[in-house]
């Protein structure tokens, strides 16, 4: 029953190709919008996702406060409030699962021929825990570096890659502003930043290194900031309310007065950036899905001229025993096979413009093969939804009626 | 199928509701049709017979009275049993060939089949066969707008024997036909009812045509006015 119906329904939209494939030209324009917009959607989110991962968990930043000089009030990190050993005390917090105090600059690194000019951060060990970052190569330095304020350096990627080429650095001595460090380690890659920085276009070196060898300070044991990771997300809150008061009350703050320290939750900002590219995922694949919705109608609406223009047809098929679910049938399996096959090649054609805005335009996509079932079976449904009504019409003509139709 | 009553009609009436209120068209019609029987039914336009057709053909409901086809009352049937009537026990040839433009000849002769159920292979070779018994072999590739209106109609009838009928409805099928062309189509509804014993109901506005039959039926303001011998019924007429 169905395969010779098939036939017909194929010889059916021969007889009108034009409109037959202008009817598809909607599925397909929809079936490709969809999973064009998802890919990119998912592409954006797949990136925020990575920066997200690559920046560490439960992460807090502590800033130094701003101070007011003589009536001018100065910006956050204007004076030096930060120790290393406010660092220690955190640590010491119950809410805190690791701590690294940062003082970072910049300056220009020698190897050989070659010259890089980066950013150099101070810090302790533990930094590699707090943003969950792996050497991959030699060593981390350890406490006892710190202490000693040794000149030992670990390498990002892109230093890697700009000083060394092909060589292993590991071992080797490198000038940092002028003075020689020695290579103990190389970081793994952890990609761009939340705000499209390069994070692996930097080096690590001790703190107490930094501040007393390599940058200097009007301040001794001053540092930048503190960042520092809360043991679980349930911890965050707790954890930013004992860090709070813990400095204040080091610093000896009276009531009344500011903080001269500033906290700031950097998953909470990071989450809200997932947040947000989740949201316009959505948005995408809703709009596109607009222009399914679209495609449906144009297929209802040719289905309904179709059915028509060939109502003397349909009267001829029931007066030589077609019933009423042969008529529905047949109706049905046009618009179903538009449907599909405008399907077929919107997937096509929505794969391959994912692929060239990836190639031409650098966008991130990420076509997935559910994406793709979906935007299919959300066609196939489509087109039975909308081919439904014109076949039903179809069905319930009376067959005199339908015979004496010109 | 040993019924020797093909059809039977029983104080049948049929009346269309209009906003004027219902307009009778078809007023206690008792008619019994016996198979093998060759019947032509005339009448004036607005006389009747087209709708009497239509519900011998099962593709009207009478409004009132019984009508018996192939001893089941048609009005305990539902749609898909009708539909099944519609495809085993009637054949229909209509005024205007009622052929498919877009299928082939043998398609078109084949499509009876297809709403039976019947595979491929036996479709084309039923359809091969009934093409070369009204005159068409060979032609089963053709499309129905690359022959005459006689080939066509000779066509028409080869879809109406597909699935064997008892019964042949035919609706002025010489209507849009030449004289010459239309005596070559009744000799073929004479074969079919002499050698396969089909009954044969046909309705014309043609004397002539009429004279082919066995049996006349006049249809007057929705009435028999006449059922019986066509030699009888002819000279009842006006003369022309």
């Amino acid at each position: 029953m169905i395969g010779p119906m098939l036939e017909e329904a194929w010889h059916a939209m021969g007889a009108n190709r034009l409109r037959a494939f202008l009817t598809m030209l909607g599925m397909m324009i929809g079936v490709a919008a969809v999973i064009m917009m998802m890919a990119v959607g998912q592409g954006a989110q797949f990136m925020v996702d990575q920066s997200i991962a690559s920046m560490g968990s439960n992460l807090f930043i502590v800033l130094s406060g701003s101070t007011t000089a003589g009536g001018v009030r100065l910006g956050s990190g204007a004076t030096p409030t930060l120790t290393t050993a406010d660092a220690d005390a955190i640590a010491e917090l119950p809410s805190i699962a690791a701590v690294a105090p940062v003082s970072p600059g910049s300056a220009q690194l020698v190897y050989g021929a070659n010259n890089w000019a980066t950013s150099v951060m101070g810090t302790t060990p533990s930094f590699l825990d707090v943003r969950d970052w792996q050497v991959t190569s030699g060593n981390a330095f350890s406490e006892s570096d710190v202490r000693a304020g040794t000149r030992v350096v670990l390498l990002g990627r892109t230093v890697v890659k700009n000083l060394f080429v092909d060589e292993d650095p590991v071992g080797k001595t490198i000038r940092v502003k002028q003075s020689p460090f020695q290579v103990i380690g190389v970081l793994s890659a952890k990609g761009q930043s939340l705000d499209g920085r390069d994070q692996d276009d930097t080096v690590l070196i001790p703190v107490t290194t930094a501040q007393r060898k390599v940058f200097g300070s009007r301040f001794p044991g001053t540092v930048r900031f503190i960042m520092a990771q809360a043991t679980s997300a349930q911890a965050m809150a707790a954890a930013e309310r004992d860090m709070a008061q813990l400095l204040r009350q080091r610093h000896h703050l009276p009531d009344r007065a500011d903080d001269d320290f500033d906290i700031r939750n950097l998953t909470a900002l990071a989450n809200a950036q997932a947040e947000t590219t989740r949201v316009m995922s959505l948005m995408l694949g809703a709009i596109a899905s607009i222009s399914l919705l679209v495609g449906g109608i144009g297929i209802m609406n040719i289905m309904l001229v179709s059915v028509t223009e060939r109502t003397r047809e349909i009267g001829i098929r029931v007066a030589i025993g077609a019933r009423e679910r042969d008529i529905l049938l047949q109706f049905l399996l046009e618009a179903i096979i538009i449907s599909v096959i405008g399907c077929l090649v919107g997937v096509i054609l929505g794969v391959g413009a994912a692929v060239a805005a990836n190639l031409l335009a650098r966008l991130a996509v990420v076509i997935t093969g559910a994406s793709i079932m979906l935007a299919f079976c959300v066609a196939a449904a489509v087109g039975i939804f909308f081919g439904f009504y014109p076949a039903n019409k179809a069905a319930r003509l009376k067959p005199i009626d339908a015979l004496r139709y010109q | 199928m040993a019924e020797t009553t093909v059809i039977r009609t029983e104080h049948l009436s049929k009346q269309y509701d209009t906003e004027a209120g219902p307009v009778p068209v078809l007023k206690d019609v008792n008619l019994e049709i016996r198979a093998g029987e060759f019947v032509a039914v005339m009448g004036p336009s607005g006389s009747g017979k087209s709708t009497f057709m239509n519900i011998l053909g099962c593709l009207d409901l009478p409004t009132a009275g019984k009508y018996v086809l192939d001893g089941r009352d048609v009005a305990t049937l539902d749609k898909n049993q009708l539909a099944r009537l519609r495809n085993e026990v009637i054949g229909f040839v209509f005024q205007g060939y009622n052929l498919l433009p877009r299928a082939s000849l043998a398609d078109n002769v084949a499509l009876p089949m297809v709403y039976a159920g019947a595979g491929r292979e036996q479709r084309n070779a039923m359809a091969r066969d009934l093409l070369g018994r009204v005159g068409l072999a060979n032609y089963e590739r053709y499309a129905p707008n690359q022959i005459s209106g006689g080939q066509q109609q000779r066509v028409a009838i080869a879809r109406a024997l597909i699935n064997s009928p008892r019964l042949i409805l035919a609706d002025e099928p010489t209507g849009n036909l030449d004289s010459k062309t239309s005596y070559e189509i009744m000799k073929l509804f004479v074969a079919l009812n002499q050698e396969d014993g089909i009954t044969i109901v046909l309705v014309t506005h043609e004397a002539d045509i009429a004279a082919y039959a066995k049996r006349l039926v006049k249809f007057v303001d929705g009435r028999v006015t006449h059922d019986g011998g066509v030699a009888s019924g002819m000279s009842e007429e006006a003369p022309a």
